[in-house]
C-alpha cells in the first residue's frame, strides 16, 4: 500500500512543541536551582529526554501515513506502538475536522474517522487545512455512496 | 399510517411512585410502632404530604404524556414546563422490550423500552401500558421496524431453548465472581474455631461475606428465572425473571456479535454462557445502567449441545471449536504468558472468531458483515518477537466485548489476515440482509 505522509509541517509543530514543552522546564530549573551539580543533573536528564522524546517524534511523523484505497482509508501511526486501521468508507459514522491552537497556527489540522464501534481509532493528524478538507468531503462522498446499515 | 395520539395507562403514576410510596410506608410504620418517637400526629401529616404530592406529580406527568405511532416515527410527548418531544424512527430500532417490575406486574401493567440505535432508552420508554396492550404494541413496533404491515397479534413464535432453574441456581453459585467470597466466609469460620475469644468478629465477618455471596448469586437468579429463547419471524424472544418479568426481542440481523464465556469451573462441567451486543452507538454515562442492558444473555447457562444449536439458530454455520492454525506461535508465551494456551483467531467465509482468556474461556463471534474496522497493533515488546496483534471491531463500546483480538499472531500471517478480513467483510456487506427468518421447527 504507497502512504500519504503528514505534512512536513506538522514535523515543525511538533518540534516547537517539544521545545517548550523541555525548554520551559529548564528555565524553571535553572530560576530554582540551589547547586550546580543539581542544575546539571537536571538538565541533562531533560536533555535526554527532549532527544529520547525528539527521536519518538520523527519516527512517528516518518510512519504516520494514510492510503485512500478503493473501498477503505488504511492509516498507519505510531513508532513504538505501531498501529494500522482499515477502515470501509461504508462503515464511517462520521468525520471530525479538529485544529488545536499550535496547529491552527500552522494552517494545519486533524481528521478523525468515527465508526459505529468505539474501538475503531482513525486519526490523521497534521494534514494542510485545504487537505483536510478535501479528505473530509472525498470520505463523506465515498460513504454516503457505500454506507449500510449497521 | 397515522395513529391516534395515546395515553399511558392511568394506573401508571401508581408504579412509579410505587417503589417510593412502600419505603416511606415501611418507614412510616416503623416510627408508629416505636413508643414515644415523637409526636405521631406530626409524623402522619408530613407523611400524607408526601403521599399526596407523589400521587399529584405523577399524575400530572401521566396527564402530560402522550404517544403515536405516525408514519415511520415512534412519537412520545411529555413534560408540563419544559415539552419535549421525541421521535424515533423505527428503521432504527434495533430491540423492543417489555418489562414488567414486581409493582407494575401486580397491577397487570408493563413497560416498552424501544432501543435506537442512537442510544438514550432512557427517554424512548413507554411506562407503563397494559400488559396486553404493551405486547400488542411490541409486535406492531417490531413489524413497522421491518417494513411490514403493522399487525396487532404477536407473531407465532417456536421455543429453541429453555434453562432448568436448577442448573441456573447452580451455574450462578459455580460463577468466578461469587466464589472469593466463600473462601472468605470460610476464612471467617476457620478464624472463629481457631481464636473463640473473638468469635463474635469472625460471625460478623462470615455474615457480610455470606450475604455478598448470596447477593452476587441471586440478582442473576432473580433476573434469569424461567428463563426461555424463542425464535419467531421478527427475531429472538427472551423471556425471562423471577420479581421483575422482561420479554425481550433482539431482531434479526441485528446481531452485532456473539460472545461464547466458560468461567473456570464451568469449564470442567462443560457449561457455557452465550451473549449478544446489539448496536448502540455510543454509551451514554456509565449511570446510564439501561443502556448496557443491550449486551444481552443469549442463554444465561447451558451446556455444549444447547450452545451449539443456539448456534445454529443465532449464527447459521458458525462452529465454536478452534480449527488447526489458529493458534498463535508458541514464541508468543513471551508476551503472553498466561494466555498463550487459550489464545486462537480463525474465520471461514461467514464469521470472525477469536478465543481468549487467562482462566475463563471467551469466544467472540463476528459475522463479516458487522465488522466496523480491522486494526493491527504492535508494542516494542511484541515487535521484538516478531509478532503483532489483530483486532475487528462490532458496532459497541470499547468494553462491550465486541472486538475480536487475535493476540500475538505471527506479524506476516496478521497483516494477511487484515487484508483477508477486509475483503471478506467488503463482500459480505453486498449480500441481502437477513431479516426475516425462515422458521424451521424440531
Amino acid at each position: 500500500v504507497e502512504f500519504n505522509r503528514v505534512s512536513p509541517k506538522w514535523w515543525l509543530a511538533r518540534q516547537c512543541e517539544l521545545a517548550a514543552g523541555y525548554g520551559i522546564p529548564l528555565v524553571i530549573c535553572l530560576v530554582l536551582s540551589m547547586s550546580y551539580t543539581v542544575l546539571l543533573l537536571a538538565a541533562a536528564l531533560l536533555l535526554l529526554l527532549f532527544v529520547i522524546a525528539w527521536f519518538v517524534e520523527r519516527g512517528r511523523y516518518r510512519r504516520w501515513g494514510y492510503a485512500e484505497r478503493a473501498e477503505d482509508l488504511v492509516v498507519r501511526r505510531g513508532y513504538l506502538f505501531q498501529h494500522m486501521s482499515i477502515v470501509p468508507y461504508g462503515r464511517m459514522q462520521f468525520i471530525d475536522v479538529k485544529a488545536g491552537p499550535v496547529e491552527r497556527a500552522f494552517g494545519l489540522a486533524t481528521v478523525q474517522l468515527h465508526t459505529a464501534a468505539a474501538a475503531s481509532d482513525a486519526l490523521i493528524p497534521g494534514l494542510p487545512r485545504a487537505e483536510a478538507e478535501r479528505l473530509r468531503d472525498r470520505l463523506t462522498t465515498a460513504g454516503e455512496a457505500r454506507a449500510t446499515g449497521i | 399510517m397515522n395513529g391516534e395520539w395515546q395515553r399511558l395507562s392511568p394506573l401508571s403514576p401508581v408504579v412509579r411512585v410505587g417503589g417510593a410510596m412502600t419505603a416511606v410506608i415501611i418507614v412510616g410504620l416503623g416510627q408508629l410502632g416505636r413508643s414515644g418517637g415523637g409526636s405521631p400526629l406530626a409524623f402522619t401529616l408530613v407523611w400524607i404530604t408526601a403521599l399526596i404530592l407523589g400521587v399529584v406529580s405523577g399524575f400530572v406527568s401521566w396527564l402530560v404524556t402522550r404517544w403515536r405511532i405516525s408514519g415511520s416515527d415512534l412519537q412520545i410527548e411529555t413534560g408540563l414546563i419544559r415539552r419535549q418531544s421525541l421521535r424515533i424512527p423505527l428503521e432504527r430500532i434495533q430491540a423492543v422490550d417489555v418489562v414488567a417490575p414486581m409493582v407494575a406486574r401486580l397491577l397487570g401493567l408493563a413497560e416498552v423500552r424501544v432501543v435506537s440505535a442512537g442510544g438514550g432508552v432512557e427517554r424512548s420508554r413507554l411506562a407503563y401500558l397494559g400488559a396486553a396492550h404493551a405486547n400488542e404494541v411490541r409486535a406492531q413496533l417490531l413489524a413497522l421496524a421491518h417494513g411490514l404491515e403493522p399487525t396487532s397479534a404477536p407473531p407465532a413464535h417456536y421455543p429453541l431453548y429453555q434453562v432448568d432453574n436448577a442448573r441456573l441456581i447452580v451455574g450462578m453459585l459455580l460463577r468466578s465472581p461469587a466464589l472469593p467470597f466463600l473462601v472468605i466466609a470460610a476464612f471467617g469460620v476457620a478464624f472463629a474455631v481457631a481464636v473463640p475469644e473473638r468469635a463474635a468478629d469472625a460471625v460478623t465477618f462470615f455474615a457480610l461475606a455470606i450475604s455478598a455471596f448470596i447477593g452476587l448469586v441471586l440478582r442473576p437468579v432473580n433476573a434469569d428465572w424461567d428463563f426461555s429463547l424463542s425464535e419467531s419471524l421478527d427475531g429472538f424472544r427472551l423471556d425471562r425473571g423471577l420479581l421483575q418479568t422482561r420479554h425481550e426481542t433482539i431482531p434479526f440481523g441485528r446481531i452485532q456479535a456473539v460472545r461464547v464465556w466458560q468461567p473456570l469451573i464451568w469449564r470442567a462441567l462443560g457449561w457455557y454462557a452465550v451473549g449478544v451486543d446489539v448496536a448502540r452507538q455510543k454509551v451514554a454515562t456509565r449511570a446510564d445502567s439501561e443502556a448496557q442492558q443491550v449486551a444481552r444473555w443469549l442463554v444465561p447457562v447451558a451446556n455444549r449441545a444447547q450452545v451449539d444449536w443456539v448456534l445454529t439458530r443465532a449464527l447459521p454455520g458458525a462452529a465454536l471449536d478452534p480449527v488447526p492454525g489458529s493458534k498463535p506461535p508458541p514464541r508468543a508465551f513471551w508476551v503472553i504468558p498466561f494466555t498463550v494456551r487459550n489464545a486462537a483467531a480463525w474465520f471461514d467465509d461467514k464469521y470472525l472468531f477469536a478465543r481468549t482468556g487467562r482462566v475463563a474461556l471467551r469466544t467472540t463471534i463476528v459475522p463479516h458483515n458487522k465488522v466496523q474496522s480491522v486494526r493491527l497493533r504492535r508494542g516494542p515488546w511484541l515487535r521484538a518477537f516478531g509478532l503483532s496483534d489483530l483486532y475487528a471491531d462490532a458496532a459497541g463500546p470499547q468494553r462491550a466485548g465486541g472486538t475480536v483480538r487475535g493476540l500475538a499472531r505471527d506479524v506476516r500471517q496478521a497483516e494477511e489476515f487484515a487484508w483477508a478480513w477486509t475483503e471478506l467483510a467488503r463482500e459480505r456487506r453486498r449480500d441481502p440482509h437477513r431479516v426475516l427468518g425462515q422458521i424451521q421447527p424440531t
